[in-house]
């Protein structure tokens, strides 16, 4: 297989695992596919290296994703999880067929029509920018959908793989210490929202969300 | 001519195998014997010869339902390419007709469990007609992705030698099509984890509670129309997996029992690992396959 | 003026005034009745001959000299309205032979005579339209049409029902009939003249082509019942008599399809955003119509949004055959075209069957409700026979004929398949998806009619004390039954004119058409084979059944899975049936809900009744309606009543436009 049909797998395989996102109410499960995602975003990098990109700059942005969104946040969110004790979405605001057809149909247009937008996308795979797009409607559909807080964090982390498969766009005119900052952004955001899940959780013995509407100042 | 009357004949006679080699898969998962793989022959004969019962309820509509469902998928046979074999009858839009004759057979079932009257069967008609409501888009979606892959709309075109071609261009739509129909097949049969073919009793089930009240030959075509149904989708996916056939007829016929039997050896493992499905998620599995054969649709069109 | 044509013209005016027997014969009403009928068969069977005249030969024209005012006498039968023509005249014909026993003058007096002096005035209004070559012409027999269906409304007056349904559809039909003039007036201000032969090739494109297209998918798809312009549709044709409800249903709402197909016909080439906008409507109606219909319980109301469906897919076929024309795509626009001409002739057989199937078991029953019948397959075995067949032609399953048409539709949207890559054309694809989902949930849907009104157990005295139609009811069910029955087993023999009408109506040669047309019917016959090699299976089965089940068939209980005496009141109900697909629908419909939930450990009365609103309607447009009537009554309490009052408003009124037409030039 060539290069470009590794590239293919990839790009399907991170549409999948957003589908499976969409249908799954299993947490434990939810945050395995995160982290399969993450993992899966570390290759386009090296793969996309061979097309006149930075060899080391590519190096560098697939071993930091690996590392943090495959490993460390998965970590962090499995321990958040644990403590929290929380192990399904039981009733999201929106159904999961629903959500799936509303997931799909954002797919399906962010492969019918990205061809139009004014990207610069001349040299890049076809299936990059609908991808991006497609993650990145799905995390926002996912933060939107669900109730409970563990939920609404991993939607953000779809939407960060969104932005980040969205970046290699960019990457031959952004530097590799910006990236790292994402990445470490991400690592830090998880880290405090883990906390406030923590705290959520013991004051109000719950992660449902719509409890904290109660809070006023 | 002659084919085209030998190959529903030949399929409707080792159709009940398939049934026979799940339960042996399954009997070797969990380390049992399992009864002998011609079962089901046994079974089908013992029915034949006896007797019928019919409750006072019911109408014609209640003797004509299990012939509909059994003529209705032999029919649909002829649709299908076998091995290196053409399909008997082959069209332009023919997997329109093939999936409007398993509606057929559905429609007639779902008609004569409602012709008893009886509250189960009710109920289990019910959920066949939902379910399958939801598998209908899936199933034309599935095959629309290997009309554009292959350029053809007829079965023949879609499953025939044009396919390899196709899995040289399209192999990730090809595939997800394929884990589409492989989810179908096992919701339209009524297997785990949509449905439990082994427990008659249990208030969760779709398809065997719909055929409670039948009897003696008629319970007989029920059965043989249901193992004739999980070969034609059992057909449907080893034709478009084992896109490099050989060429001979015999080796064809022979690769396609290969993938008949990696096809049973799939449902048999499927159903040792998993539970059957709460009744609210099986619509979410079946909007999954229309959504992966969508995907699947979308990549292959751009 | 030339043969076929004339015979038509003679054929409207016959059918026009076969009324009259029935008004001059009041002493003697069952003459009266029959002349009329008579009248009535001989009219249109002049008309269908014409119908098979013009399908046969070249288009023919003619002006009579007697003026309309502003327009002028101009007809024209060419195959696309002699192909209309057909179920507009036969389904009528039928209802006719229907009404000598479900509506007998004998015992309705007055009423009837009301009756099929409208009968046959409708239909001669509908074939007029089909011949009009003139807006105006056109315009006054679409009034006519709308008229005489409100005083066919509202026969039976004395109740609320058709009196609130028939004021719902005049002010529908009027509200479209008004977006009608006012694009037909605003095309005459182009083109100088109201005659559509002064129309033809007339390219409208740009703003004002949006505007007028949306002008006439206004007018027309409110005739038609398209989403969401339906909304008087289900009233109006549950309240009216079934004979009555068959023709609307059948052929009336098609008089709306009609016209769309008839302006773009003689347009040039539309652009492809109206093929898209009618395909989306299509599949719209198609979806949204059927799972309104899965969620009534009415007999009638339940058929009535089947025909949001139906026209729905047949505009799915509409929107397919212009995109197909503006893409120059003659495949897709032949197969469009058939599809949907074919489906307009189906469903007005499969759907007049089954308005006629469910005016016999009102006849008999004296309810339209299903939860409140069951069973009657014992008691109407022919009645119930030939319901299951329109019942599986509606649902598009082969070997009938709603799986032909909707096969056709489905090939043209195949053929967007073959579009290049990144052509937004491919996403006329989806129409297969979405008309797979169609056909399951019908298929769904008349499990539940056929299971809940014709098997099981009667759920009321009234089914239980059923009894079969009578001949004229049953005879004009079984000549439809049989059209499903030859239609979905030859579907070749009817395609040659259609293909000549799909040429004719997309502007091209005879011939252009030819090829496409050559594989359709060689596909078509394979359709054939197949549907006989199905008849073949069952036909060995039956023998091999009669064979091995020679001894006694002892009767017994349904099982009851160890419960012994099952009544009728457990069995499951056409709602308890629907209930999970309903579930899916909720973002579309809001059941109104009533619930008294048993009480106690010994529960004596428990009730449940679920309602299905019609969304547009019921939640929408009356309450909006209601709102508005609050408005101006606020505004007119404003006002003072006095007398003086409002001439100061007129006369301020008055100098104000006098104002306006001196101070600007």
């Amino acid at each position: 297989m060539t290069s470009a049909s590794w590239l293919d797998l990839a790009f399907v395989l991170v549409v999948l695992v957003d589908f499976y996102l969409l249908a799954s109410s299993r947490l434990p499960a939810a945050t395995r596919a995160v982290a399969l995602q993450g993992a899966v975003l570390s290759a386009p990098p090296l793969l996309l290296a061979g097309g006149g990109h930075d060899p080391e700059h590519m190096l560098l942005l697939s071993a930091g994703a690996l590392l943090v969104k495959a490993v460390l946040i998965p970590w962090l969110m499995f321990r958040a999880i644990r403590e929290t004790a929380v192990r399904r979405e039981v009733e999201p605001f929106v159904t999961p067929v629903t959500s799936m057809v509303l997931g799909a149909a954002g797919v399906a247009a962010a492969f019918a029509l990205s061809r139009s937008l004014p990207l610069p996308s001349g040299g890049q795979h076809p299936f990059l920018v609908p991808t991006a797009l497609g993650t990145v409607w799905v995390g926002l559909l996912l933060m939107v959908s669900r109730k409970e807080a563990v939920s609404q964090v991993l939607g953000f982390l779809v939407l960060e793989n969104g932005v980040f498969l969205f970046g290699l766009l960019l990457s031959d005119v952004m530097p590799v210490m910006v990236e790292a900052g994402v990445l470490l952004d991400l690592l830090a955001a998880v880290f405090v929202m883990g906390i406030v899940m923590f705290d959520i959780q013991r004051e109000l013995a719950s992660l449902d969300t719509q409890k904290l509407q109660r809070l006023r100042d | 001519m002659l084919r085209a009357l030998l190959q529903p004949l030949a399929l409707l006679l080792a159709a009940p195998l398939l049934p026979g080699l799940v339960n042996r898969v399954k009997a070797a998962v969990a380390g049992r014997r399992g009864p002998p793989v011609w079962q089901l022959y046994a079974d089908l004969w013992k029915l034949l010869h006896k007797g019928a019962v019919y409750s006072g309820t019911t109408s014609w509509i209640f003797r004509a339902g299990p012939m509909a469902s059994l003529a209705s998928a032999a029919t649909a046979a002829l649709l299908l390419p076998v091995g290196a074999f053409p399909a008997p009858i082959s069209f332009a839009g023919d997997f329109l007709l093939f999936a409007g004759l398993l509606a057929l057979g559905r429609f007639l079932t779902a008609l004569a469990a409602m012709d008893t009257g009886s509250s189960f069967e009710g109920m289990g008609a019910a959920r066949e007609v939902t379910f399958g409501s939801a598998a209908e888009p899936a199933l034309l979606l599935g095959l629309a992705v290997l009309a554009r892959a292959t350029g053809s709309t007829s079965l023949q075109g879609m499953l025939g030698p044009g396919l390899s071609g196709a899995w040289a261009g399209a192999a990730p739509s090809l595939i997800l099509a394929a884990v589409a129909l492989g989810l179908l097949s096992l919701a339209e049969n009524a297997r785990i984890p949509v449905d439990d073919p082994s427990t008659h009793l249990e208030l969760t089930m779709i398809h065997e509670v719909m055929v409670l009240d039948h009897s003696g030959p008629d319970l007989a075509f029920v059965q043989a129309g249901a193992a004739l149904k999980l070969l034609l989708f059992g057909a449907l996916l080893a034709q478009l997996v084992l896109a490099a056939r050989p060429a001979g007829d015999l080796l064809g016929l022979v690769a396609f029992a290969g993938g008949l039997l990696a096809f049973v050896l799939l449902v048999g493992l499927v159903e040792s690992a998993m539970a059957r499905l709460r009744l609210q998620r099986v619509p979410q599995l079946l909007v999954g396959a229309a959504v992966l054969s969508l995907f699947a649709l979308v990549l292959v069109l751009r | 003026m030339s043969g076929p044509l004339l015979l038509a013209v003679v054929a409207v005016a016959v059918v026009g005034s076969s009324g009259i027997f029935a008004l001059a014969l009041p002493r003697a009403p069952r003459l009266g009745q029959r002349l009329s009928t008579l009248a009535f068969l001989a009219g249109a069977g002049l008309g269908l001959a014409a119908a098979a005249g013009g399908l046969a030969g070249p288009p023919r024209t003619a002006q009579l000299a007697w003026s309309v005012p502003l327009g002028s006498l101009a007809l024209r039968l060419d195959s696309l309205s002699a192909l209309f023509l057909v179920p507009v005249l036969a389904i009528p014909a039928l209802g006719s032979i229907y009404g000598l026993a479900y509506w007998p003058q004998a015992a309705l007096g007055g009423r009837a005579v009301r009756l099929q002096l409208g009968y046959g005035l409708i239909t001669a209004a509908m074939a007029l339209t089909l011949l009009a070559d003139d807006g105006v012409l056109f315009l006054v027999a679409w009034e006519v049409m709308a008229l005489a269906a409100f005083s066919l409304v509202v026969t039976e007056q004395e109740k609320d029902e058709p009196r609130k349904a028939g004021l719902v559809y005049l002010a529908a039909s009027h509200a479209g009939a008004f977006a009608l003039f006012g694009a037909f007036a605003w095309i005459a201000s182009w083109t100088g003249s109201f005659q559509f032969s002064a129309w033809r090739g007339l390219g409208v494109a740009g703003p004002e082509g949006v505007a007028l297209w949306a002008l006439l998918l206004v007018g027309f798809g409110s005739k038609a019942g398209l989403m969401p312009l339906h909304f008087w549709l289900p009233e109006a044709h549950a309240a009216a008599p079934s004979h009555v409800s068959a023709l609307m249903s059948g052929v009336l709402i098609k008089t709306g399809l009609y016209g769309i197909l008839r302006l773009s016909g003689i347009f040039a080439a539309p652009p492809p955003a109206l093929g898209a906008a009618v395909l989306g409507l299509g599949i719209a109606s198609a979806v949204l119509g059927v799972a309104f219909a899965l969620a009534q319980h009415d007999l009638k109301r339940l058929l009535a949004y089947h025909s949001v469906e139906n026209v729905g897919i047949i505009a799915t076929g509409v929107g397919l055959a212009l995109l197909g024309r503006a893409r120059r795509d003659p495949a897709m626009a032949l197969l469009g075209f058939a599809g949907a001409a074919l489906h307009v002739v189906n469903h007005a057989t499969f759907k007049s069957l089954l308005f006629l199937g469910a005016g016999a078991v009102h006849r008999a029953c004296g309810t339209r409700d299903i939860d409140h019948l069951g069973g009657l397959s014992r008691r109407m075995p022919r009645t119930a026979f030939l319901f299951l067949a329109g019942a599986v032609a509606i649902s598009g399953l082969p070997p009938l004929n709603g799986f032909v048409s909707e096969w056709l539709v489905f090939l043209g949207s195949l053929r967007s398949l073959s579009a290049p890559r990144g052509d937004l054309l491919a996403l006329a694809v989806l129409a297969v998806p979405a008309l797979g989902l169609v056909g399951g949930l019908a298929a769904a849907c008349f499990v539940k009619v056929q299971g809940a009104v014709f098997l099981g157990i009667p759920r009321s005295g009234a089914a239980e004390r059923a009894h079969e139609a009578p001949p004229p009811m049953l005879l004009p069910m079984a000549v439809l039954a049989a059209a499903c029955a030859a239609i979905g087993l030859a579907p070749a023999a009817v395609l040659p004119p259609l293909e000549r009408a799909a040429a004719e109506w997309a502007g091209l040669p005879v011939g252009a058409m030819a090829a496409p047309a050559a594989d359709a019917a060689a596909s078509a016959w394979r359709v054939s084979l197949t549907a006989l090699a199905l008849l073949l299976a069952l036909g060995a089965l039956w023998l091999l059944r009669r064979a091995w089940l020679r001894g006694p068939q002892p009767r017994a209980e349904t099982w009851g899975c160890g419960f012994t005496a099952p009544t009728a009141r457990m069995q499951y109900t056409g709602s308890s049936f629907a209930e999970m697909l309903v579930q899916r629908f909720l973002w579309a419909f809001r059941p109104r809900v009533s619930l008294t939930p048993p009480r106690g450990l010994f529960p004596r009365q428990a009730a449940f009744a679920a309602e299905v609103p019609d969304t547009v309607l019921d939640r929408w447009l009356l309450p909006a309606l209601r709102a508005g009537e609050a408005l101006s009554a606020r505004l007119r309490a404003l006002f003072p009543a006095a007398v003086h009052f409002q001439a100061v408003l007129v006369l301020a009124t008055l100098v104000v436009l006098l104002a306006w037409r001196f101070l600007l030039p």
